[in-house]
């Protein structure tokens, strides 16, 4: 038995910062002091500390440690595991998700609230036992052995779930409409193709609690009656890719996944399909045509997926935080979750805050949190003295806050009414040293490189706002241009083929009704920011 | 003429596999580098699709290439959440240093320059991927000393 537990955060984050040999060294270091016995070295998903290099936490002290070098790893172990006292120097307060005997409580626990994240950082996300000893696949167990399927789907309806992919649709409708087609195959989809810029909360799940995921889509198909899954996860999370495979092989193993789950004559079983880079495959029926080794281009709807999907058969596609979501709102009932968050808006949301902003990261917090205490509180506010100018929620098609906003509940239908969303939950925080002619340039950059090109609005609208931008932040633009892009927005919204192109314009509106005089300043060639350079609109006047 | 051993190879090991061409894609370009007209014509053949269709799919995704690309892929993030966090400098000193634009290879083949877009690494923006390591919390300086570090390997390699 081992008395000591030192948690070493293993995600791509940490890895870059040196991750891995410092867990070597530890295991090594550990062996040496002859503490083998006692101490055990384990690698987990991702702490929810970033950018503050290698971070560890040992139990049950429950103390953390950022910015863990190689060469500190002696120190560690003569310090705190033989003379049980603190290194203070790597020592960190701001923790985000457990007490214990030494450590304190911060703002970042207080509001925080974890259901997708309780195993994140908790538990070895390549051990079954681990994600089993946390009540792992008992939702799925009660599923089989005491619910019909029908009840299972009920539940998720009660429960007022609604899809954390970005488009908020309630799970459980969803769910009933591939329910109630008759078909020889049903499928279900896990849709890991996040690449919303700012996102990377799927890759955290995916990395720190896989077995969630697995076990979510599993009560899926038996709720739909789908005996067929797939993971599509983006080609460059290498680790998400391994991750995943590992637990699906050890579900298989444990008899969780295969022809008979949990010895119950349901069959389930799951299969990954890598990405190759496109955006736009994040949209399901783009994600479908991938999956049947095609171009990702997006479908005409309807026909929905929950009918016609897959190879034609009814299919549903849901999120990673959706289906992480799934077995506790089984295992705690309908009325436990509905009791976390708003009224309209039930449960948690896990944000990640990035931009200018002093401490980014992965948090999870109920819904009705407001901006304030998500930047200020949680996110210690703006770095290096400067102000707040303006917030993005949900990714690069999000739509656009500013400090009037600063005290509005987060909720789909407070975000609703101010025409913006909670989208994918990317929260990036910008400062009064952006220009925002410049920053809308470079979202729509992502557009025109991320456009499929099957429609005109979308291929051609983006190009040409591209266009308008670069002659406005180079001093060539005119009211004009101004107008048409105003009316270029609108259009695409209106006339676009999918939600890519709809939605590619949000942010540009946003900005013209918040920011519009920053704009008309640049068709005289002012930048307030000092950002654009207009020696070019100069030179050419000259 | 190239050899195709390793293609039919890998076209058969997907036997079992619904749909497996995203997946024989890219394990051939992993074996030859690119996908060049000759393996694609011969994928075509093989798994009885049109050779347009394949073209298409391979033209696509951005992780597919059907030309040849340098030793090392160096794939810079302009996204919004590098972009507020300066990555504009940081391409323009890798491009300087390397004295190539956007989607060029170098002329001793060491280097391929390439967009990706966000790789989900935003709170240590801005960031990079070289093949498959990525690096974070770049500045124009560390970027190119981290590109040294590669010249310097390359060379003493070959």
């Amino acid at each position: 038995m081992h008395r000591i537990h030192i948690l070493v955060a293993m995600d791509a984050h940490t890895i870059s910062q040196g991750a891995r040999s410092v867990k070597d060294a530890l295991v090594k270091e550990v062996a040496l002091a002859g503490l083998a016995d006692d101490v055990r070295v384990v690698e987990t998903g991702s702490l929810g500390i970033y950018d503050k290099g290698v971070v560890l936490v040992i139990f049950p002290d429950a103390v953390y440690y950022v910015g863990v070098k190689m060469e500190d790893v002696s120190e560690i172990i003569a310090e705190h595991l033989l003379k049980g006292r603190v290194v203070e120097r790597l020592h960190y307060l701001d923790v985000p998700s457990v007490e214990g005997e030494m450590g304190e409580k911060s703002a970042r626990i207080c509001k925080q609230e974890r259901i997708v994240l309780k195993n994140a950082g908790v538990i070895d996300p390549e051990s079954i036992e681990e994600y089993i000893a946390q009540d792992g696949y008992e939702a799925l167990g009660k599923a089989l052995t005491e619910m019909t399927p029908e009840a299972v789907m009920e539940e998720v309806k009660k429960s007022g779930m609604q899809g954390r992919g970005g488009a908020f649709f309630p799970t459980g409708l969803k769910w009933g409409f591939a329910a109630k087609e008759k078909s020889d195959e049903k499928y279900i989809i896990c849709n890991a193709d996040e690449g919303e810029p700012g996102t990377f909360k799927d890759r955290l799940i995916l990395e720190g609690d896989p077995h969630a995921v697995i076990e979510g889509m599993a009560l899926a198909g038996y709720a739909v009656g789908a005996h067929q899954g797939y993971v599509y996860i983006r080609g460059e999370y290498h680790m998400s890719i391994a991750r995943v495979k590992r637990a699906i092989e050890q579900a298989r193993a444990h008899g969780l996944l295969g022809k008979n789950v949990f010895g119950s004559p349901f069959a389930f079983d799951i299969e990954i399909r890598e990405g190759a880079g496109a955006y736009i495959c994040g949209e399901e029926t783009a994600l479908i045509e991938s999956i049947e080794g095609k171009r990702g281009e997006p479908r005409n709807k309807p026909p929905f997926p929950p009918s016609v999907g897959l190879w034609g058969k009814p299919t549903i596609v849901n999120n990673v935080e959706t289906l992480a979501n799934v077995p506790q709102i089984i295992r705690r009932g309908a009325e436990w979750y509905k009791g976390i968050g708003t009224a309209k808006s039930p449960g948690t949301k896990v944000f990640t805050m990035v931009g200018n902003i002093n401490n980014p990261g992965l948090i999870e917090v109920p819904m009705g949190i407001t901006l304030r205490e998500i930047i200020y509180d949680i996110g210690h506010g703006i770095p290096n003295g400067k102000g707040f100018k303006l917030a993005q929620l949900g990714g690069t098609t999000g739509g656009i806050l500013t400090s009037e906003h600063l005290d509005l509940p987060l909720s789909v239908e407070s975000l609703r009414e101010i025409g913006a969303g909670m989208g994918s939950g990317a929260l990036l925080v910008v400062d009064d040293s952006q220009c925002v002619v410049g920053l809308v340039k470079n979202f729509v950059e992502f557009f025109v490189h991320e456009s499929c090109g099957i429609c005109t609005l979308c291929r051609e609208g983006n190009g040409r706002l591209l266009e308008i931008l670069e002659r406005m932040t180079s001093g060539l633009g005119t009211a004009k241009d101004l107008q048409l892009m105003e009316e270029l927005a609108q259009t695409m919204t209106r006339g676009a083929f999918c939600g890519l192109g709809q939605a590619a314009p949000i942010p540009i509106i946003g900005c013209l009704r918040y920011f519009r005089e920053e704009f008309e300043q640049h068709l005289d060639k002012k930048c307030k920011t000092g950002k654009c350079s207009f020696e070019a609109a100069d030179q050419a006047a000259a | 003429m190239t050899d195709y051993t390793a293609v039919d190879k890998i076209i058969t090991s997907y036997a079992a596999t619904k749909t497996p061409l995203i997946y024989v894609l890219k394990d051939v370009q992993k074996e030859y580098g690119h996908l060049s007209e000759e393996l694609l014509t011969r994928i075509a053949k093989k798994i009885d699709i049109p050779l347009s269709e394949i073209y298409g799919v391979a033209t696509f995704y951005s992780l597919f290439t059907t030309k040849p690309k340098g030793k090392h892929i160096v794939r810079c993030c302009n996204n919004a959440p590098c972009y507020v966090k300066d990555s504009k400098e940081v391409l323009t000193q890798i491009k300087s240093y390397l004295g190539i634009e956007t989607g060029e290879t170098t002329p001793d083949g060491l280097f391929t320059l390439e967009f990706t877009s966000c790789l989900g690494l935003c709170a240590v923006a801005p960031v990079m991927m070289i093949d498959n390591e990525v690096y974070g919390n770049l500045t124009p300086e560390k970027a190119v000393a981290i590109l040294k570090d590669y010249k310097v390997k390359g060379s003493s390699n070959a």
